[in-house]
């Protein structure tokens, strides 16, 4: 009996205008909201809403897309990338009619939101950081931003701020997107003085408070004066380096009312406008593109403001070259280069542009970044 | 068949006719009526919270039957989120009854993962001839000796040196979740798992699939299984009476020439292997590899659900399904209440305080206990 | 800030700022729970307190400007949250190691929900003392940058040692703990001293709260613990129920801790999650080696439920 049930929703599902009829379904028990709006978006984060970096600049984004007219906005925060994940689409497609998800925590993306998409084929489904290709679903798709780019001007700031030419990067994990931002880092520092190096130290975990702020005292200890970090919840970083007297930059969000004074600048999520494009085109009944990159240029990252400590000569080296890669075709990645171990990363003319998929994939430190990969 | 009066607690409705039905439902009936008066109280409580929060009361509880229990996709939600903590209730409920407190089944959980995940790398090139049962053999039984083995250590080093379970344990799961870490980053990284460093995914076609007609892993059925079967070694053979005596007095179990050491041993790598096989149960029918979000939780979770369930095993069962079902509503609370996701652990700590509260009520109601109905004719 | 090079010293450095910065909070939460467990009770859930008590202290401390009546309202919630633990454990049949996990998550909870108020602001922290001064090396002055907590914390740890081998008050916890029948044989009424030395403790756990949300690492997040009540918990076993064993493993446990980041920022790179459990291998490691099944519950209160 349970089995007819699924199948002959299926059906209705088949033959009927899916958003309508999960509205209607929904309808008999929505306290008033659910049944107004003709487009209902869900977003699911892993870790809390207000957490000064990652979850918060996707909640942010999801606020955007809140104030559209006919737009209803689901949230569900601090869901773990297990069944729960799963459960939590499931439950935002069946009972609250949402047709367009938004899972934004990178493991989210395979099996759970792959196998959620393969079960409900008229439900579309976009992923923060996955790298969509086309053996996947139709219905899914990925899109994130090249935030290295904010990195390496994050690191301008920096080589320009530091004395002891020591900068310093508290990471969580040895992954492509975080090896990506600490490359960035040190090679926007090193624009400024070739001489500069930057200590990389590991937490291991997205969130452990304790561990982030003795990494950032150890990091100080070794000389580092301008700390930068890519963990969920900068805040601890940005408040102990500050403390320490050594200047900081910004990620996920943000962060400078935390240490006004220190606060050089800072790599941002500028979430709200590529939601408002998904939600736009989906309003608009326009096919959802599946793979989605964007830079600086397009909107999707943002600096923060300059702060007092950054002098005349490194905002006009900062202003240049974010000039320079508003124009496009900017590379962080060029050659001569090497990794840190004295493989050659890229020989001299060959560059990679933010765009190029290879970053994606990026397992190496450069020269001039102390620590290692594994 | 006769039965004394005085066995009375054993005995079930036969042929002994009307009087003796009422009073095997009216002592079976406190076991029940009792915790259900406790969620009411519970339920109760959290409307006044909710009610200060200047939230309706009703939208809530509607919501969560809604959520939790009201259609068949929110029954599958409910069961989905319960499967993990039956296996994980049983790696705190064995040991308890040899009155030991076991915490850490965390850590056998996701050292089973890792295991199974070794396992099915090593046993995966024989797949392509034998059945994919076969590599489920493996996982589960990998998983299990690795579980089984870290909480037997406890056990172990319970017995034969005399260190508390309790630290040992907790300790003990956070090691496991480090080595954890450090073979999913390290030497058991598959190089494609780019952002999130796991090991080599099981194939599609050999992941442990759902039980026919549901939306629900077979991972439910097991975790039911042993529950039930740990039931039966508890309140069936003479082993599960031999733990309950050490549980209550070590010394007296020893006098009677009970071997405590060897059972210690026994029942902790039981719970273990179980907490083991939960850790294979999330690889091979959830994540399809080893990573740290098999560090879920679920083991201490777990903790509270044996102590809910009083360590009985098929108590787990109710118990699970009960906390599966408000984490399963929770969301859909966050969603339409817009109250933070802490509004359900708010609600786990108050129901569970009443629920744990209310044994002090067992025995203390004459209708229940059939012995008073006569001692006062 | 003067560059100096310090290389390899900044791995004792770092433990011994370790043990000194990180180890408060464990300080705390032990001895208010060595308080409990003398008296024959256990709290397992001063996590969660810990917890609330992080939360009411920046939140308070935020809105009047004053981190010292931070720690004031994050002891007396905590000794509402102990009062209510000690209460409700009183009644017959009711166990107290799972009401304090239910507490756990209430108390988690609780401070999740009326804390997202104040994740965005900034509260004022509790001042340090420079113990650093003859010191010209910056890293040396930073680490001994001391915390009036962690020095009210050893002197509690002295105090109280004394206390319960001295004091009156301190004998009749000790004999509460050991013996109902005993006590009230004596004409002591068990319950109200298990509720005093439970609330006591919750108190305590909730300072050493205080101490991570407005010193170190200084903010308020819901990540701010990890599961430092819980194990202080644990250390109290390991330290025997002795207050001066409590601060012992509490400045061990700290000073471990900061052997991971430590080793990273000098070039030991490889392991690193090994590195991180050195505090709880160091502690089971010394467990296994000083336990004897002999000596099983040398020190243990006779009416503990998790010893007996």
């Amino acid at each position: 009996m349970s089995h007819k049930f699924i199948i002959s929703r299926r059906q209705l599902l088949k033959t009927t205008a899916a958003g309508a009829a999960l509205g209607i379904a929904s309808s008999t028990f929505a306290v008033g909201r659910a049944a107004a709006a003709d487009l209902t978006v869900g977003f699911v984060y892993v870790g809390p809403r207000d957490d000064y970096g990652y979850n918060q600049a996707h909640a942010e984004g999801a606020a955007v897309v809140k104030a559209l007219a006919g737009v209803t906005v689901v949230e569900e925060e601090n869901v773990p990338e297990t069944v729960d994940v799963t459960k939590t689409m499931e439950s935002m497609i069946n009972l609250d009619g949402a047709t367009l998800l938004f899972p934004t925590s990178f493991g989210y993306f395979n099996p759970f939101m792959l196998d959620t998409a393969a079960k409900f084929g008229d439900i579309q489904f976009r992923h923060c950081g996955g790298l969509w290709t086309d053996k996947n679903p139709t219905n899914t798709g990925s899109y994130f931003g090249y935030i290295g780019m904010g990195q390496y001007l994050n690191g301008i700031a920096a080589g320009h701020a530091s004395k002891s030419k020591k900068i310093g990067f508290v990471a969580a994990k040895p992954i492509p997107q975080v090896l990506l931002n600490i490359n960035s880092f040190l090679l926007g520092a090193r624009s400024v003085d070739p001489e500069i190096t930057c200590q990389v130290i590991f937490t291991g975990e997205w969130s452990l408070a304790v561990k982030e702020a003795e990494a950032t005292n150890a990091l100080i200890d070794q000389g580092a004066d301008v700390i930068t970090c890519h963990v969920d919840s900068p805040k601890v970083v940005v408040q102990t380096a500050a403390g320490r007297g050594a200047h900081v930059c910004g990620y996920h969000a943000n962060q400078s009312p935390l240490a006004p004074e220190m606060y050089l600048t800072g790599a941002e999520w500028n979430w709200g406008k590529v939601y408002t494009d998904f939600v736009t085109a989906m309003k608009e009944g326009k096919p959802l593109p599946n793979f989605v990159r964007g830079g600086l240029k397009d909107g999707f990252v943002k600096m923060s403001p300059l702060g007092p400590a950054v002098s005349d000569k490194a905002r006009a080296q900062f202003e240049a070259t974010h000039a320079e890669i508003m124009k496009g075709g900017f590379s962080v990645i060029k050659g001569p280069l090497k990794d840190n171990k004295g493989n050659v990363i890229a020989s001299a003319g060959q560059s990679y542009a933010e765009d190029a998929i290879e970053l994606e994939s990026m397992d190496y430190l450069v020269e001039g970044v102390v620590g290692a990969t594994s | 068949m006769t039965v004394e009066a005085t066995d009375a607690q054993a005995s079930i409705p036969g042929d002994k006719g009307g009087p003796a039905l009422v009073e095997w439902i009216a002592r079976r009936s406190e076991g029940i009526v009792i915790p259900l008066a406790a969620i009411l109280v519970g339920l109760a409580a959290f409307s006044v919270f909710v009610a200060f929060l200047g939230k309706s009361p009703f939208d809530l509880f509607g919501l969560m039957v809604k959520g939790g229990f009201g259609s068949w996709f929110s029954i599958q939600n409910t069961l989905a989120r319960a499967a993990p903590l039956l296996l994980a209730a049983l790696c705190v409920a064995l040991p308890a009854r040899l009155g030991l407190v076991v915490i850490g089944g965390e850590g056998a959980i996701v050292l089973g993962g890792v295991a199974a995940a070794a396992a099915a790398a090593i046993a995966l090139p024989a797949v392509g001839i034998l059945p994919p049962a076969f590599l489920w053999v493996a996982m589960a039984l990998a998983g299990m000796v690795a579980g089984g083995m870290w909480i037997g250590l406890v056990g172990f080093l319970r017995h034969y040196r005399a260190v508390n379970e309790t630290i040992s344990s907790l300790l003990m799961a956070y090691i496991g979740i480090a080595l954890m870490n450090n073979f999913v980053e390290g030497p058991l990284r598959d190089p494609s798992s780019l952002n999130k460093p796991s090991t080599a995914p099981l194939p599609a076609d050999h992941m442990i699939g759902n039980i026919p007609g549901m939306d629900v892993h077979w991972g439910l059925v097991a975790g039911i299984v042993a529950c039930v079967l740990s039931w039966v070694l508890m309140e069936k053979t003479r082993w599960g009476f031999a733990a309950r005596i050490a549980g209550g007095n070590v010394r007296a179990a020893q006098i009677q020439g009970l071997a405590v050491g060897p059972l210690i041993l026994a029942f902790t790598a039981l719970a273990g292997a179980f907490a083991g096989l939960a850790g294979m149960i999330e690889v091979a029918a959830v994540q399809g590899s080893a990573n740290a979000s098999l560090a879920a939780g679920y083991g201490y979770t777990g903790i509270l659900v044996a102590f809910l369930a009083r360590h009985n095993p098929l108590a787990i069962i109710p118990v699970a399904f009960l906390l599966g079902g408000i984490e399963a509503s929770g969301g859909l609370i966050q969603r339409r209440l817009e109250l933070p996701d802490a509004t359900v652990l708010v609600l786990q700590g108050m129901l569970f305080i009443i629920i744990l509260f209310s044994e002090t009520y067992y025995g203390r109601f004459r209708i229940f206990n059939p012995d008073l109905w006569k001692r006062r004719a | 800030m003067a560059a100096t090079e310090i290389g390899l010293w900044g791995v004792p450095l770092a433990i011994l700022a370790g043990a000194i910065r990180v180890s408060t909070p464990f300080i705390f939460v032990s001895l208010g729970e060595a308080i409990t467990e003398r008296s024959g009770r256990i709290n397992l859930g001063l996590e969660g307190t810990l917890v609330f008590g992080a939360m009411i202290a920046y939140a308070i401390a935020y809105l009047t400007g004053s981190p010292w009546l931070g720690v004031l309202a994050a002891m007396a919630s905590g000794a509402v949250f102990g009062l209510f633990h000690g209460w409700i454990c009183k009644f017959p049949k009711v166990n107290d190691i799972a009401i304090g996990i239910a507490m756990m998550q209430f108390g988690l909870g609780m401070a999740f929900f009326f804390g997202k108020a104040f994740i965005q602001p900034v509260a004022p922290h509790l001042p340090a003392i420079g113990f650093g001064w003859w010191s010209s090396v910056p890293q040396v002055r930073a680490a001994l940058d001391v915390n009036v907590l962690f020095l009210v914390g050893i002197a509690l740890a002295i105090a109280l040692y004394w206390a319960f081998r001295n004091t009156r008050i301190g004998l009749v916890i000790r004999v509460v703990g050991d013996s109902s029948d005993a006590a009230r044989a004596m004409g002591l009424n068990p319950d109200a001293v298990r509720l005093l030395a439970t609330a006591a403790g919750g108190a305590l756990a909730a300072a050493g709260g205080a101490y991570l949300s407005l010193y170190y690492p200084g903010s308020w997040t819901e990540g701010i613990s990890s599961g430092q009540g819980l194990m202080a918990v644990a250390l109290v076993i390991f330290a025997r129920w002795n207050p001066l064993g409590c601060l012992a493993a509490a400045i061990l446990f700290g000073g471990a801790g900061a052997l991971g980041p430590a080793l990273q920022s000098v070039g030991v790179t490889g392991g690193y999650y090994l590195f991180y459990a050195a505090p709880y291998v160091l502690t089971l490691v010394i467990m296994i080696v000083t336990s004897s099944p002999g000596r099983a519950v040398a020190g243990a209160p006779g009416e503990l439920s998790i010893t007996r």
